[in-house]
Formats: C-alpha cells, structure tokens, sequence
C-alpha cells in the first residue's frame, strides 16, 4: 500500500504546464486559468458597453418627446443592450468564473478539453467584436433581442442587420456549447480522488446544473436562428406568413430557449451565494442535499415555463393554466434554497465583509424580482403588464439581483486568488452602496410605469402620459450605477499595480481553489489533493494523502470515477496550440460570409476543415521533446489493486 | 413549516389565478357589436362587422364602442406582429399575421381611452397608438350610423382640394368612400376630419397638423409609410380644406 513514487519535481512540472510566452505564444494558451481570465475580462468589458448603451436608452427617455437618439438608433441599441447583456455578458462571465474555478475546486491540473475551451473564448471574443463593429457600421440589429419574424424576415428588415443578430447568436452558442461540454467532463472525470457526489462543492454542481441547461437550451435557439438566416439567405419558409410559414413557431422554439436562458443565467449565481454564504457563516452549508435538488428541478422546470412569455398570443386556456402551474412551482426550489442560505447564515458565526454585503443585496433584490415573477405567472396579470415597463423592472430585479450582485460579490470574493491582489474594502462599500441605491432607483419606478401603462421598446413617450417624473428618476439611478461600477473598474486597475499581497486563503474558505497559492501555479496543485470532506480545507485531517505517480515532464492528468472519484486512468493533455485561434478565424469566416451568400458556407468550409484537420492530427510519439506515455502505461492499475493516489504516502 | 407555507400560498395564487383567467376570458352575455382590427406598420384598422356588407364601417386608430356592453375583438395583423392593448379596459392581445384571436372589452363609464401598441413591430412601434371612445348606446349608433355614409360630392370651395387629393398621390393609398379613392394599403380617410388624432395617435388633428403630416410625415414620425408630399402652399391649403370636410 505504500509504494512510494517520487514527487514531481515542482520546477519542471510549473513548466510542463506553463503556456507559451510571446505575442505568438498568447495566441496558443490553454491553461484554463488564462481563458478563464479572458472570459472574464472580456465578458465584463461587453458588461461596460452594454452598460454604456442601457445609459444612452436612459437619457433618451429621460424626458417625454426627446429627439436625442431617433428611432432607428434606439431600437438598434435596446436590441444591441439586450444581446450583449445577455449573449455576451451573463452567459460568459458566468462560464468564465466555471473555467477558472471548477478545475481548481475539483482539484485537477486543467479543465478538461482545453483547446476547445480555448476555441470557445475565440468565438465569444469574434462574435461580440463582430456584433460591434456591425453596430458602429449603422447595421446593427434593431428587431429586439428575440428578432421576432415576421419582423426579422427579409420583407421588413431587408438590410444586414437581423443576420447580424442571428450571426451572433451561432457565435455564442458555439463557444457556450463548447464550455458547457467542457464544464461537465471536468467535474465528472477530474475530481480529486474523495471527492464523490455528495462533496461536489455547489458552486461546482451549480456550473454542470447549468451546462446541461445549455446543452439542452441552446440547440433550440441555434436551430431557429438558422431557420431565419435560411429564410432570409435562401428563402425558406419557416417563418414566412405569406408562403404558409408560422410566426407562431418562432416564439415557441426561441423561449423554448430564452426562459431556460434566465436560469442558465441565474443558476450559477446561486452557486457563487451557497459558496460565500458558507464561507463567511464558517459553517456547512446548511441542507446540502435540498440546495443540490433544488437546483436539478429548477433545470428540469426550467424547460417547462416558456409558454408564459406567450400569454398574450391567444393561446387556449388549459394550455395556459399548466404553464401559470410551472411558473408558479418553480418557485419552490428557489424558496429552498432562500431557507437553506437563511439557516446557514443563522446558525454560523456570519461576518459580513464586502462579497457578504452583495449577497446580502442579493437577497433583498432578487427576492423582490422573484415575487414580481409570481405575479407575472398568473395570466390575468400577465396580459396586463406582459411587455410594460413592470417586466423591464421585473427581470432586472431577477437578473441583475440573481446573477450581477452574486458577480461582484465573487469578484471581490475571487479577485485575490486570481490576481494575487486585494481590493479596496472602503471603496469596496462606496461600491456596492451607489450600484444598490442607484438600482433601486432606476428599476422600482419601472414597476409604477408599467403598472401605469408604459410599454416596453418604446424610443419615446408623449408628455400627456405623465410617465415624465419617473423616467426621470430612473434616469438619475443609472448615473449611480455607472459612477459605482467606474469606482470599481479604477479600484480593479489599481489593485493590479499594487503589489501581491493577497495569502493563500483569506477568508478562511473550505474549498480546494484555496489549497493553492494566490494566484495559482501553472499545475494549478504542485501537490494534487484528494479530499475527505465537503469542504476539505476544514475537513480534511492533517495527514491527508496527496496524488502521486504523475508525470511531473508531462500533461498528465488523473481521471476518477464518475460517482465515486476513485482514481480510474491516466491521461495525457494537450499541450498549447495556435489551431484553436485559426479553426475560429476560418469559423468566422465562414459565419460572416453566410451572412451575404450561401456559398460562403460552401467556400468557407474549406478552412474551416484544413484548421480542424490541423487542430486534430495525430502526433508521434516523439514529437516536440513531450513523448507520448507509452499506451501500455496509460491505464492505471484498478484502485482496489495498486493506488495511484489516496494511499500513497 | 417555512417550505409548507410556500407550497400552500402558492397553491392559493395559482387556484386564484386560473380561476380569474377563465372568468376574464369567457364572455357571459351575446355581443351584438363585432370589431374587427387589424394591425399595421404603423396604424390600427378598424371595421365593424355586419351581416349586410354595406353597413360595415372601416375607420382607423379609433373605435366607438357602446358603454357597458361587451364587444368582440377578432385580431389579426397584415404585416408583423402587434398587440391591442387598452390598459384601463382588457389585457393585451398580441396581433399574429395567419392568426385571427378574438377577445371582447367592456367599458363600464363613458370616456376617452387611449390605447398603444404592445409588441415591439418596428421603427415606429413607439407612434402606434389609438382611442377607444366608450358612449351611450345612442350616441355610438349615431356615430356608427354617420361613419356609414359615404362622403358627399364636396361643396364647391374645396373642389379643387378633392382634385390635388386625386392628382398627387394620395388616392393611391388612401380611400374615400364616396369619391374615385380607392387605395387600400393605408388608412380610410372618409371620415378623417372627425378622428382626434393623426399618424396614429402622433399629432392632435387640427388643420395645421395636417398640413404638417401631408407635407412631411417623415419629420413627425420617421419611418413611416407615407410619402413627403412636396405640394405648392396654395395646394396644400385647399387639399386641407377638403380633408377638413370629411366628418
């Protein structure tokens, strides 16, 4: 049981594992660290433009009849706000935080297929610049985020603009796809040994919850944006009235899409709560397995909401009545975990620092949009306010209170195991103060507006309405939330230039991403963990075995068993590599391409299969001084017959 | 207990809910007075159903109704999708080309109305508004009963305006009842002078805002269908002269 092996040695495993350096090399990365951070700063910078945008739309409607941005430059910008917040924003921040962290809260060395996670950053970065290059053009979408044919059809948006749109849904959902694929086989394959099921961290579980959303979400938006493009490239009639095309078919496969999309959204937001919420209240997550439930049937009823998006088409009643059933119960899970995170808080020794005052935020705010959502639930009131202002207010209280305050409380929670550097804990209250004033503000009189009557997507409104006083005042609100998120970019930005001061593990966290320097090496573990709890840092005992017997001059990753993260095989990871970046160039090529002809797809093929050709050959063995381990050796021995991990040491 | 209270409050809202929805949507009493509207991009038609086709009315972006007394809305649209919606009196109903929903209203005081588009149908989605007039049963058979008639040959001051109407492009689009006119892509005009608003509810319908949309209705609401008419002042005043006979 004690066959010693001997440990890597730390410096040439930081090497085996280190990306290229260089202009080219920055082309190639695939540690999941480095996209991770990627991710996460260029989701947040579409996070300031579609900020930037969303304070263009306010200062439009700040006063009735306002003539500073016409028609068509607002309905272009409310559509590019909602994408970008949505496509561009949401989803990828929260597949970043999941790049970055669940390979490190598992324990592993790398997340698993990098390259293609490293293809996933590529798309988000080219579709989202491809979007705003469109825009700065004059051709960007204008027929709202959901591009509802027949007004997205050809006949009354003959311009590039609802291709644009469509184009960049396939962009995004390519790269979410990809991560989400990623996402899963990292926490089923790469935990560390211990870590079985029941002490998955939740914020883990909350990351594969959301994956499978995506896996099951997305196909049905790419499906009918391809169905669009289709209609308007080569006349198809999916959509098309006139040629007994339905546009009734659109809404069901688009919000067959968009209403899972809210909880692809929130439910990782839940997992950055369960996850603070723990480690400020120094305790266990009070009822781990009801918030894990919980999560799985919100993604299982997630899929059987988006009628209520569709209340005012006329559909028949029974139909109606199951769905406002759905809408309602789906709150049950969410009301769980509310109680399971109110316990922890109660029965732990809760500090509340700064990511603690977010998620207390968090609360107040998400709670307030999740009892709008109940009401929304209920047809009568729905026909009401549906597509009113109320629901502006509505899914800015779930979204932002669900998933924006659960971010910034993760990133000042994270901030210091990424970048080594802590933030201002006194602008970190100036912060978190003007973005929760500033909220209110500008979102509660939207309720009022909408209750008063004033629709959605509206560039103005006539002074006679009296709408005047509250838009102005929610106007006034989104000044304090830009002037908190500018103080938090300037504190950001200046903490990097501050030097590394952050420890290991400063609040005390029960979680593996803290059992490794901050910012983490490039093996992410010089010694990989196994664990003994759900929180190991707490739980495990001091003479805790580590993971022994790999390759220190290779990518050698461990892969464990799915239910029980017993040690299974070995396996060697792929080293940097500049395919992904050109297999993403030729995807953009051809994506953009389509937009103007369908030979692009035809031509633009060709690339695209010389790049994957590229990206998938077959090495030698003794290709590039990191020979292949021989094929006898890839397979561990069964753990029952000579330990690999667990045992050793 | 917490979980129990949640599951039995959320029970309650969702009997009440449906219970609510069934009792909005169904219709208790017969209707006599059918409406049908049809959306278009940018402006509501409007006609009232009859037996007899020539008694049916086609008006735009206002609609007499009877007070107390429920009226049947079928709902469809010509081009995208729009939704009816009149805050103070009915839920709104999304208007979907190849579909045709009904829904009724009632009004239970006379007044003014207004009512605005709910779906996001384009460039001028935010100019797509409407009056829903509720009066006295008597008040609204006269008015149903005026809307009937076709426009008479025009008194002698304003012909020449019926013949600017019929030379610049107008008649091309626009009907009048009661004259050559016949265009049926754009609102009737037979009763226009009488309506209280142009444009979809853009302008207050006064001679001057008239002569403001015929000259360029792009400036008030851009985007729009129609044409900038380019017409000599004289033109433009006997044209507005003559539009202002049709009450």
């Amino acid at each position: 049981m004690t066959r010693r092996v001997d440990l890597p040695n730390g410096d040439s495993l930081e090497e085996t594992w280190a990306d290229p350096k260089g202009l080219y090399g920055w082309f190639t990365h695939v540690d999941h660290k480095s996209i991770g951070r990627r991710y996460l700063v260029t989701a947040f910078a579409f996070f300031l433009l579609g900020g930037a945008l969303a304070a263009l739309m306010r200062l439009q409607l700040s006063r009735p009849d306002n003539t500073i941005l016409g028609p068509d430059l607002y309905n272009q910008i409310f559509t590019t706000h909602g994408s970008t917040m949505m496509f561009l924003f949401a989803v990828p921040v929260m597949q970043g935080l999941g790049i970055y962290f669940v390979p490190l809260m598992v324990g592993a060395r790398s997340i698993a297929f990098p390259r293609l996670v490293a293809f996933s950053y590529w798309m988000l970065l080219f579709g989202g610049t491809f979007l705003y290059v469109s825009f700065l053009l004059g051709a960007g979408p204008d027929v709202g985020w959901f591009s509802y044919p027949p007004l997205a059809e050809s006949l009354y948006t003959p311009s590039k603009r609802a291709d644009v749109w469509a184009q960049l849904i396939t962009f995004t959902e390519v790269g979410s796809l990809a991560v989400a694929v990623s996402l899963i086989t990292t926490t089923l394959k790469l935990r560390a040994p211990g870590m079985t099921l029941n002490r998955i961290p939740i914020f883990v579980w909350a990351q594969v919850v959301t994956s499978f959303m995506v896996l099951f979400a997305m196909p049905a938006v790419m499906l009918a944006s391809t169905a669009l493009i289709l209609d308007r490239l080569v006349g198809t009639h999916f959509f098309d009235v006139e040629h007994a095309g339905d546009a009734l078919l659109w809404q069901h496969m688009f919000w067959f899409f968009g209403h899972p999309e809210v909880y692809i959204i929130f439910i990782p937001g839940t997992g950055i709560v369960s996850t603070i919420i723990t480690t400020f209240s120094q305790r266990r997550m009070f009822g781990y397995l009801a918030v894990v439930l919980s999560l799985v049937s919100t993604a299982f009823m997630g899929f059987g909401l988006w009628v209520h998006h569709m209340f005012a088409t006329g559909l028949p009643q029974l139909g109606e009545s199951f769905f406002t059933a759905a809408s309602i119960i789906i709150a049950i899970p969410t009301g769980t975990q509310v109680f399971c995170w109110i316990a922890t808080m109660w029965s732990g020794r809760l500090s509340v620092r700064i990511p603690m005052l977010w998620i207390l935020g968090f609360f107040t705010i998400f709670i307030a949009g999740g009892l709008t959502g109940v009401m929304l639930a209920a047809v009568p009131l729905n026909t009401q306010v549906h597509d009113t202002f109320f629901v502006v207010a509505h899914f800015h209280y779930v979204l932002i209170g669900g998933a924006v305050f659960p971010l910034f409380a993760a990133f000042y929670y994270w901030y210091p195991k990424i970048t080594g550097r802590v933030l201002s804990e006194r602008l970190g209250t100036w912060v978190f103060g003007l973005f929760f004033v500033g909220f209110n503000l500008t979102f509660f009189p939207m309720h009022i507006l909408g209750l008063h009557g004033m629709p959605r997507r509206v560039y103005t409104y006539p002074a006679a309405m009296g709408w005047g006083t509250l838009n102005l005042l929610a106007s006034a609100g989104a000044a304090f939330m830009a002037c908190a998120v500018v103080i938090f970019v300037l504190d950001a930005i200046r903490a990097l230039a501050a030097e590394m001061a952050a420890a290991p593990n400063p609040w005390n966290a029960g979680t593996l991403e803290w059992a490794t320097s901050s910012p983490p090496p490039n093996s992410n573990f010089p010694r990989l963990p196994t664990v003994a709890g759900r929180e190991p840092i707490w739980e495990n005992p001091p003479d805790q075995p580590v993971v022994v017997g790999l390759r220190a001059d290779a990518r050698d990753v461990l892969l464990t068993h799915v239910l029980d993260a017993e040690p299974d095989h070995r396996l060697l990871f792929p080293d940097p590599s500049i395919w992904p970046f050109l297999t993403a160039i030729a995807a953009t090529v051809l994506f953009i391409w389509s937009i103007f002809t369908p030979w692009g797809v035809v031509y633009g093929a060709v690339p695209a299969f010389v790049t994957m050709v590229g990206w998938f050959w077959p090495k030698s063995p003794n290709e590039g001084g990191t020979p292949l381990w021989p094929l006898a050796h890839r397979t561990l021995p069964r753990p029952n017959e000579a330990p690999a991990a667990g045992g050793a040491i | 207990m917490a979980v129990g209270l949640t599951v039995v409050t959320l029970v309650a809202l969702l009997v009440a809910s449906v219970w609510t929805g069934r009792t909005v949507a169904s219709l208790q009493a017969s209707s006599a007075i059918s409406i049908a509207i049809t959306g278009h991009q940018w402006w509501w038609e409007v006609q009232y159903e009859d037996a007899v086709p020539s008694r049916r009315v086609l008006t735009a972006n206002e609609i007499h109704i009877p007070t107390n007394r429920p009226v049947v809305l079928k709902v469809t649209s010509r081009d995208v999708i729009h939704s009816f919606w009149v805050p103070n009196l009915q839920g709104k109903r999304d208007l979907i080309p190849g579909y045709t929903t009904a829904l009724w209203m009632q009004a239970s005081r006379a007044g003014v109305f207004r009512g605005q588009c709910a779906e996001f149908c384009g460039m001028q989605h935010a100019h797509m508004a409407f009056d829903v007039v509720a009066e006295s049963d008597e008040e609204f058979a006269r008015w149903l009963d005026a809307r009937r008639q076709p426009s008479g040959d025009p008194p002698d001051t304003v012909r020449r305006g019926r013949d600017v109407f019929m030379q610049a492009r107008c008649a091309g689009c626009h009907t009048v009842r009661g004259s050559d006119a016949a265009g049926q892509t754009a609102p009737d005009l037979t009763h226009i002078a009488s309506r209280s608003t142009l444009g979809a509810g853009s302008l207050p319908n006064t001679p001057d805002n008239l002569a403001t949309w015929i000259r360029d209705s792009q400036r008030v609401k851009p985007g729009n269908q129609m044409p900038p008419n380019p017409l000599a002042a004289e033109d433009l005043e006997v044209l507005v002269s003559y539009l202002e006979t049709l009450r």
